[in-house]
């Protein structure tokens, strides 16, 4: 085990930990919280796999705003006082029968696909080819993602201020 | 390549143990002798009533989701930003114009946002 595959450990360990966390706490805003740990701990698996510019997406879109988002979800709503929220359904059985089912046809697949082994270089920082390209191949694409992006701000301020 | 990444795990590890060490330390070294007076909210001033967990205005929301929107936006200036002197010098100014094409095309969705009263704070 080398420096690698502990740091791998390492984020794995957040990313688990807090995402049981997150289904497991009764407080809606520790639940917000621990999602964030989740997406940090996600982001650092990017960075090990080589994907810094998706890293960087995680934790300025996810951590740094959709968990806003989220926050300001938990914060509009009103809190239930004074009694416990029970569901009435509870099938336990089935449920545990789906889940198993489930876990079990990927662990199957999951022991029984014949996984390549591949040394590869570890890759540059994949940044710099990305800018290339979208200012040469996809420029097109590039320049099309500005007009969606103003389709999804012109939605939500429509949305938001009916006037 | 991973090398690069030390000084942000070095980062992580300092702000990781500070704010462990800032928190646990006064609870380690420090006397504690709690009475009601001490344990609430503010010792000298008003009490405070209802809950923490107000409701908020959904105008928050909706400035929120419009920092949403343009953090992706900032997201696709950087790797331009990052390699923009290599691309300047092999395309000029084409460069810099579609660049500023992008945010024209894409500010003018704030424009809509501010005309629509999406900043007002009424």
């Amino acid at each position: 085990m080398n420096i690698y595959d502990l740091i791998f450990y390492l984020f794995a360990t957040i990313t688990v930990l807090s995402a049981l966390a997150v289904v497991s706490t009764k407080n809606i805003i520790y639940s917000a919280y621990n999602l964030m740990l989740t997406f940090f701990g996600v982001a650092g698996l990017y960075v090990l796999l080589g994907a810094d510019f998706l890293a960087i997406v995680q934790l300025i879109v996810y951590v740094g705003g959709i968990l806003i988002l989220i926050l300001f979800g938990v914060m509009l709503t009103n809190k239930v006082n004074g009694m416990p929220i029970h569901t009435e359904v509870t099938n336990i059985i089935p449920a545990s029968i789906t889940i198993g089912l489930f876990a079990g046809i990927v662990l199957a697949f999951f022991m029984n696909t014949n996984w390549k082994s591949v040394t590869t270089e570890f890759p540059a920082t994949t940044i710099q080819s990305l800018g290339k390209l979208l200012m040469n191949e996809y420029i097109l694409i590039f320049e099309l993602l500005g007009v969606l992006l103003l389709i999804a701000l012109i939605g939500a301020a429509s949305i938001a201020r009916k006037q | 390549m991973l090398e690069s990444y030390i000084p942000i795990m070095l980062v992580l590890g300092f702000a990781v143990v500070f704010a462990m060490a800032a928190v646990f330390s006064s609870k380690l070294f420090g006397p504690q002798r709690p009475n009601p007076e001490k344990l609430s909210t503010y010792e000298s001033g008003v009490k405070p009533i209802g809950t923490t967990h107000e409701r908020v205005s959904i105008k928050y929301y909706l400035i929120a989701m419009l920092f949403i929107i343009f953090d992706i936006e900032v997201i696709f200036v950087y790797p331009w930003a990052v390699e923009f002197r290599q691309l300047f010098a092999e395309f000029g100014i084409s460069v810099f114009v579609s660049m500023f094409i992008f945010l024209v095309v894409f500010e003018l969705g704030f424009l809509y946002a501010y005309k629509k009263g999406g900043f007002d704070w009424d």
